[in-house]
């Protein structure tokens, strides 16, 4: 295989204990530094696919490989410092007594020296506007707060990974523009991100390519761009284009003659090209 | 959304089924009131949004109009909520049931039974209702949402949108008049989403029930809300018809809520300089807002 890609999975299924079939014959690489984004209605196997990253999960059937290494011969403690998963809800990943206490945890464990951990904290505290709270209890914050301080926490630890499972669920707009902000930084670094979202605008603002899948399977890997397009795969996943993705649409048969555009930014640009074509 | 019923065009209102007066809501072992000198009147038939950033006060607001605010929760109210004309603090929250029917973001947190039947009935029974009445709501009652069929089934085995669904059936068979829905979405799937927008929307259109919803999904609003009401720092800061609301974009951003894209990309436009009658806040109207600019000879 090659060394660019971190992950790769091959033929990968997993049948739990009661012989549910969460996902079947998966095949999938991930380059370092791309930022995949893993779409599908609820139980169509998103989440026990990426369990599968940071080896809360190993195949019943298949091999999945981080950097080279099979999964299934490492322990879950080994594979974290890869792979950083930060949970949909943070109650099952939140644990300490203070926000302080979380954001320390991961680096402690990883073995770090005191001032190393003191600055990774440090950076995570003001990347993500914590400072406020740093002494509260994780569990006397708000939900989406809480959030928050489930991704400040896998940042402190700083795996090349990040596997992200609905980070803008019960988010406000404040609290999504501070998810939108971390996967820049994310991108920025060259980090590894796997985005499991139902949030079609984020995908299509951060996503280098699009994974759709169905009934445990992937139907379709495609870019943004292409996916947005794919009216076939959208209809059988029941899954929509954002708002501006889907007046470009329906404008370019008619006046465009463009590509669709993605974002709302995108779109004011290609707006703006076609009238000023008119005018000049 | 696309694939939902279009948007009415004039709601039946005309009698006041909601008034709150002046009210003030602090929870006990806090610092600031959660909600500040409130005053809204809600008319039969109208489908209201609430909006606001987290901690605003929307839902505090919407459990204000069931009585669990102020009965179930510790803490001091002043001013006065009537529903239907009933005064709710002098009224106990299960005889407010009748009037506003509440759903909450978690289905988990509100089934409680072993099949579909017995959560519908467990409600109906606890207000003693007879056998044969029972079983007509209910049966009603999971039509208008879609769940006839699946009465033997747990509702653990349901997915979120069809669990959503039933608690919103439940809220249903007690005949409210009004229904609360505080972000019923928030924990659901795309597809799940749809179908509970869909069943709101048809309750309001088809039996011109008064919908109150606490909802994140700006562009579904834009679609279906007669009525947006903008909460920040526990106080009312705006509230108007959909168009109003969206258009004032700045206002919105400083409290920290978006606008439906397509109102973000006409406004976007106007910050360069292109001038629209109006910022269109649904896809219908900004494809027919932008398909006429675009084709103009000079913008």
């Amino acid at each position: 295989m090659s060394m660019s890609n971190i992950i790769e999975c091959i033929n990968l299924s997993h049948v739990y204990p009661e012989g549910f079939t969460a996902i079947k014959g998966i095949n999938l690489k991930v380059k370092e530094g791309e930022v995949v984004a893993i779409l599908g209605q609820n139980g169509s196997g998103k989440t026990t696919l990426v369990k599968h990253f940071n080896g809360l999960l190993k195949p019943t059937n298949g091999t999945v490989s981080i950097r080279g290494n099979d999964t299934a011969k490492q322990t879950v403690f080994n594979l974290s410092s890869h792979a950083g998963y930060v949970f949909q809800n943070p109650n099952h990943q939140l644990f300490a007594t203070s926000v302080l206490a979380e954001l320390e945890f991961g680096p402690k464990n990883q073995g770090l020296a005191n001032d190393e951990i003191e600055a990774r904290v440090e950076e995570a505290t003001d990347f993500f506007e914590l400072n406020t709270i740093i002494n509260e209890h994780p569990l006397r914050l708000s939900f989406p707060l809480r959030k928050i301080v489930a991704m400040a926490s896998i940042y402190a630890m700083q795996p090349s990974i990040f596997i992200l499972d609905e980070p803008t669920t019960a988010q406000d707009h404040g609290g999504s523009e501070k998810v939108r902000k971390f996967l820049r930084k994310l991108q920025d670094d060259g980090k590894t991100v796997i985005l499991v979202t139902h949030d079609m605008p984020l995908v299509a603002e951060v996503a280098d390519r699009v994974i759709a899948m169905w009934s445990s399977e992937i139907i379709s890997a495609a870019n943004p761009r292409e996916f947005f397009l794919d009216l076939n795969t959208l209809d059988k996943t029941k899954l929509q284009q954002p708002q501006a993705t889907a007046l470009s649409h329906r404008l370019q048969k008619r006046v465009l003659n463009e590509g669709i555009t993605l974002t709302v930014q995108e779109t004011i640009k290609a707006f703006e090209k076609v009238v000023n074509k008119k005018i000049n | 959304m696309s694939r939902l019923p279009s948007r009415k065009v004039t709601p039946p209102m005309t009698k006041e089924i909601i008034r709150i007066e002046n009210l003030t809501y602090q929870y006990a072992h806090t610092d600031k009131p959660a909600l500040v000198d409130i005053n809204l009147s809600i008319k039969k038939g109208e489908y209201i949004a609430i909006i606001g950033p987290c901690g605003a006060g929307k839902t505090s607001l919407a459990l204000s109009l069931n009585g669990i605010v102020p009965h179930m929760t510790v803490g001091e109210m002043r001013g006065k909520v009537f529903v239907d004309g009933i005064d709710t603090t002098q009224t106990q929250v299960r005889d407010l049931a009748h009037i506003v029917g509440m759903v909450f973001d978690n289905p988990e947190y509100q089934l409680s039974q072993s099949t579909v039947l017995s959560e519908m009935a467990i409600g109906l029974e606890n207000i003693g209702i007879p056998r044969d009445e029972m079983l007509k709501r209910i049966a009603e009652a999971l039509e208008i949402v879609g769940l006839s069929g699946l009465e033997e089934r747990s509702p653990m085995a349901l997915s979120g949108g069809q669990q959503q669904r039933l608690a919103i059936a439940a809220a249903l068979s007690m005949y409210p008049k009004v229904l609360v829905l505080d972000e019923p979405t928030s924990n659901l799937d795309p597809m799940g989403k749809e179908e509970v927008f869909a069943v709101a929307a048809r309750l309001n259109q088809e039996k011109q029930m008064t919908i109150v919803i606490v909802e994140h999904e700006v562009e579904v609003i834009a679609s279906y809300a007669d009525r947006v009401i903008v909460l920040d720092k526990g106080q009312i800061v705006n509230s108007g018809n959909v168009n109003d609301i969206f258009s004032e974009i700045d206002s919105l951003d400083s409290i920290g809520v978006r606008p439906p894209q397509v109102t973000a990309i006409a406004s976007g436009l106007e910050k360069k300089g292109y001038h629209f009658k109006n910022l269109p806040v649904t896809l219908d109207g900004a494809e027919a807002t932008f398909s006429d600019w675009l084709k103009q000879d000079k913008a």
